[in-house]
Parts: structure tokens; C-alpha cells; sequence
């Protein structure tokens, strides 16, 4: 007993994940691929409102914020008990047959992600300066230039929005859990595999997942850190 | 516009804090003024019991009867209900996380206080399983005679069963009806896993139009959110035994074996029998302690 006890879980967690017992890439695969394609379209739809509301002025546009900066605490469980209601047979998108699948984790973890892309990146073109879109204007850049010109300035602002979203939604297990149901070899990802784990008893599995997750939420945070220090540099040389 | 907007946000915001505080302080009040009127309440010191059980035993809503009906038996024990599986309530024993266990899964309980995790195991009460599917019983599980035949229907008749495989009682239960239809580890198409609770796993085999099987106390609790019906029931074969069990030097030992001696007694057993009949007009335990 005492602290031997993570010792012998990661041991035995290791030896068992190794051994295939567990096909733990079909459970990563998963994982990517629903937070991978959920941040990929968080990006799509998230950047453009973010710059419109970073840079822009006009009415609503506090409103907006408000709602972005509101809606990065939204807890997943109740994203996913909005979703999972919305699909259900029940529900009133019941027709689609979505529920309990990839699609309806992806929907969810979209509307997680996405008020997080929209604020960071609203604050990182925000700080991008004025003056240096004026200068643009005035040598003659047309809007559509003037707005590539800030996004490319804010550009490790905007990817650490991104590694933001991404963060948010491969580390949760609420909303996943419900619209997904963490079916075996279909929409069984790596949170949702360690609750199960862990409530069957299984911590050496569960452990072993969980560092495995650790891992992934270092790399993106990462990227995080070089985008911080680049802005800094680029800060520092203006 | 936008600075009236927010001021008015963080009046309202203000609002509510002060109501929140003053519904958290007049609840604080309120059980102090309860428990003061109470004759006899003298500095009662109340010791906690961590009792271990199954999601399935909680989603059957049992333990709201049943824990205040202990707490009025025991008034200085407070019985915790942690609601884990089969497989985590007794890695919650061997822990010693756990003072006692209510579980349900025979074998493996005789195992585990054969290892010594346990004092002993005590018959509570049992409840029956059933085999649920979609409306009409597309793939014919009511014609066959055995709960493992008509699991074996479900596969040759091209239905989906959604297991809980989750190595929880019921898993296990499950898995032994396969094993006596001659399939040792079920696995395709037709077979998958949820790792879900029991009321989880009810709500995708009813989403998905498949079959699973279930106690009937957690189905009949869900049934009102569920579009699948009972499809076999009633054979030998799906009987579900529950026991208790005290743990080898718990934390609260005495409140442990309280527990346990007042759910096989005349009392407790007595709230067993009678819990489901209001709701569902028929008992959703069978006592049978000895």
C-alpha cells in the first residue's frame, strides 16, 4: 500500500496495454479524429468571428465578446446534455439517427471549442496595431488585404486559439460521454476509456491512458508556449 | 448602450449571488433549527459508512428509501453511497476505500473474501434480469425457452445486442448466458460495447433499435424515457443475486456490520419488499436474507 500503489497500477497498466489486450489505437485514433476534425472546423467558422469581432467596431460587437468570453465556460456536460437531447429519437433532430455517434461527439465538442477560438483570437487581432493597418490602407491595401495583413500579423495568436480548443476538447469526458456513448471501437475515446477503467477497477489501464493523454495536452500546450514567446519576440522588435 | 448593458449584468449578477447566499444560509438554519427540535438529539456524534455498491443498484432508486429508512434505524451512522461496478466496488474493498459492500455478483464476492478482503457475505435480496428490444421483437427472442437461446436469436435473426462491457455484475451475467449458448468471447457486428452503466447503455440500445439485456428494476425506472420493451423474461436463468459484505478492518467497522445486520433483519428487509410497489405496482426486490 502507500504510493507503491501508482507503481503497481502503472506496471501492470503498461504490461497490459502493451501486451494488445486493450487495442489502444483504435482509442487514440478516435480521439483524433473527433477533436481533431471538431478543432478543424472550430477553426473555420471560429476565425472569421473572431477577427470580425477583433477588429471591427459596431454595434453588438461587446455583446458578441460577452457571449464569446461567456461561452468558454460552458461546462461540456451541459453542451452535452443539450446535444444528446437535440439528437435523441425524441428530440428534434431525432430524424438524423445521430446520436451515439462520431458525428453527434464532434457537434458537441464543436460548440465547446468554438467560443474559445472565436475569443482568443478576437484578442489577438485586437492587439495587432492600429496604426499598422492605417499605414496599409493608406499604400493603397484594399479591405480584403487589410484583414489577411492582421491575421498574418496575429497568426501565433490565432494557432494558440486553436491549440486552446483542441486542449479543451480532447481532455473532455462529459459531453463525449453522453452524446457518444463510448461504444467499443466507434466512439470509445481516451477520457471516456479511463472513466470506464477506473470504474471497473482497472487503474493500471486507466493510468496508463491517462499519462498517454497527458502527453498529447503537453505537445499542444507546446505549440502554446512557442506561439506565446513568438508574439513576445515579435513584441519586443516592433 | 453596450456600458448600460453590462451594468445591468453585473446588477443582476449581484442579485443572484446575495438570493444564493441567502437560500444557502436559511438551508444551514433551517436543518440547525431541525435538528434542535428534535427531542432527544443531544450531541449526537455521527460517524460515516462508505458503502460501495453498482450504478445499477442506484439507478433502481433503492438507496432513496433505503438509506433513510438505516438512518432512522442508526441515527449516529450516515451511510455514503459511492455507485461504481462490480469490479471497482471490490478494488474499493481491497482499498479500504470502502466500509461495506452491496453488490451482485456471487463468484466473484465468494473470491473476494476467500482472499480475506472480507469478513463475511450475506444474502440481501435478489431481482431478475431481462432481455429488452425494439417494439415487435424483430429478431423473435420471446419464442425461445432459455435466456441463452434467446440471445443466440438475436445473433441469427441479424439484430444488434449492446453490451455493458464493463465487467460489472450484470456484464458478467451476461457473458455466463453466452458462454452456456456455447460462444466463450461474443465478438462482430452484432456485438458491441458500451462500458456504460446500466441506464446509459438502455438509452443507446434504445436510440440504436437493439437489444440488451437488463435488470428489470433499472429498465422499469427508465422505461418512461426508453422505445424498447421487454422481449424474454422470466426463465431460471436470469435470476440476480445481491449480497453484503463487510470489509476486513474498514475505517468504520462497527458502522459496517450495523449496516449489514440491519439489511438482513426483519427492518430492513421489511423496505426491500415494499419499495417499487407504489411506483411500478409490483416489488423490484425479492428479500430473502437468512
Amino acid at each position: 500500500m502507500g504510493w507503491s500503489i501508482y507503481i503497481d497500477a502503472l506496471t501492470e497498466g503498461i504490461e497490459l496495454l502493451a501486451s494488445g489486450a486493450v487495442d489502444v489505437w483504435v482509442i487514440i485514433e478516435a480521439s483524433m479524429a473527433v477533436s481533431g476534425t471538431a478543432a478543424l472546423i472550430a477553426l473555420g467558422a471560429g476565425v472569421p468571428l473572431g477577427v470580425l469581432l477583433g477588429i471591427r467596431r459596431f454595434a453588438g460587437r461587446r455583446f458578441g465578446l460577452l457571449i464569446a468570453n461567456t461561452g468558454m465556460g460552458l461546462p461540456p456536460v451541459a453542451v452535452g446534455l443539450i446535444v444528446a437531447m437535440g439528437l435523441s429519437r425524441r428530440g428534434p433532430f431525432g430524424g438524423l439517427s445521430m446520436l451515439y455517434t462520431r458525428d453527434a461527439m464532434v457537434v458537441a465538442q464543436v460548440l465547446i471549442a468554438l467560443p474559445l477560438v472565436v475569443a482568443f483570437t478576437a484578442a489577438s487581432v485586437a492587439a495587432v496595431p492600429r496604426q499598422l493597418r492605417l499605414q496599409a490602407r493608406s499604400l493603397g491595401a484594399s479591405r480584403f488585404h487589410e484583414v489577411l495583413l492582421v491575421v498574418r500579423e496575429a497568426r501565433m495568436g490565432v494557432a494558440a486559439a486553436v491549440a486552446a480548443g483542441f486542449g479543451a476538447i480532447i481532455s473532455e469526458v462529459g459531453a463525449v460521454q453522453m452524446v457518444g456513448g463510448n461504444i467499443a471501437g466507434d466512439t470509445r475515446v481516451m477520457t471516456t476509456a479511463i472513466v470506464q477503467y477506473t470504474r471497473m477497477g482497472r487503474y493500471g489501464q486507466a493510468l496508463s491512458l491517462a499519462l498517454m493523454l497527458l502527453g498529447m495536452i503537453a505537445i499542444v500546450n507546446a505549440v502554446l508556449v512557442i506561439g506565446q514567446t513568438s508574439a513576445e519576440r515579435y513584441e519586443g522588435h516592433r | 448602450m453596450g456600458r448600460v448593458r453590462f451594468a445591468l449584468v453585473s446588477k443582476v449578477s449581484v442579485l443572484l449571488l446575495v438570493a444564493l447566499m441567502a437560500v444557502v444560509l436559511v438551508g444551514c438554519e433551517s436543518e440547525t433549527a431541525e435538528s434542535a427540535s428534535e427531542p432527544g438529539a443531544t450531541e449526537v456524534t455521527q460517524s460515516e459508512i462508505i458503502l460501495a455498491s453498482t450504478t445499477s443498484t442506484q439507478d433502481s432508486g433503492l438507496f432513496d428509501v433505503l438509506i433513510p429508512a438505516f438512518g432512522e434505524a442508526y441515527p449516529e451512522y450516515v451511510a455514503k453511497v459511492v455507485a461504481v461496478g462490480t469490479g471497482e466496488a471490490l478494488t474499493m474493498g481491497e482499498n479500504k476505500d470502502a466500509d461495506v459492500l452491496l453488490v451482485h455478483a456471487k463468484s466473484s464476492e465468494e473470491e473476494f473474501v476467500a482472499g480475506g478482503f472480507g469478513i463475511e457475505r450475506k444474502d440481501v435480496m435478489y431481482n431478475d434480469f431481462v432481455i429488452v428490444g425494439p417494439e415487435g421483437d424483430p429478431s423473435g427472442t420471446g419464442d425461445a425457452t432459455t435466456a441463452s437461446e434467446a440471445l443466440m436469436a438475436i445473433t441469427e435473426n441479424g439484430g444488434v445486442f449492446y453490451s455493458r462491457g464493463d465487467n460489472s455484475g450484470t456484464n458478467k451475467k451476461e457473458l455466463s448466458l453466452w458462454a452456456a449458448a456455447g460462444v466463450e468471447s461474443p465478438e462482430g457486428d452484432w456485438y458491441l460495447a458500451t462500458g456504460q452503466g446500466m441506464g446509459d447503455t438502455l438509452k443507446i440500445a434504445s436510440e440504436k433499435q437493439s437489444y440488451t439485456m437488463t435488470d428489470r428494476a433499472t429498465f422499469l425506472n427508465l422505461k418512461d424515457a426508453l422505445d424498447i420493451d421487454v422481449t424474454y423474461e422470466g426463465s431460471d436463468d436470469l435470476f440476480n443475486q445481491y449480497g453484503v459484505i463487510v470489509i476486513t478492518d474498514a475505517t468504520n467497522m462497527d458502522g459496517a456490520q450495523a449496516f449489514s445486520d440491519w439489511i438482513t433483519s426483519a427492518e430492513g428487509q421489511a423496505v426491500i419488499v415494499d419499495y417499487g410497489i407504489d411506483t411500478f405496482g409490483e416489488p423490484l426486490f425479492v428479500p430473502n436474507a437468512n
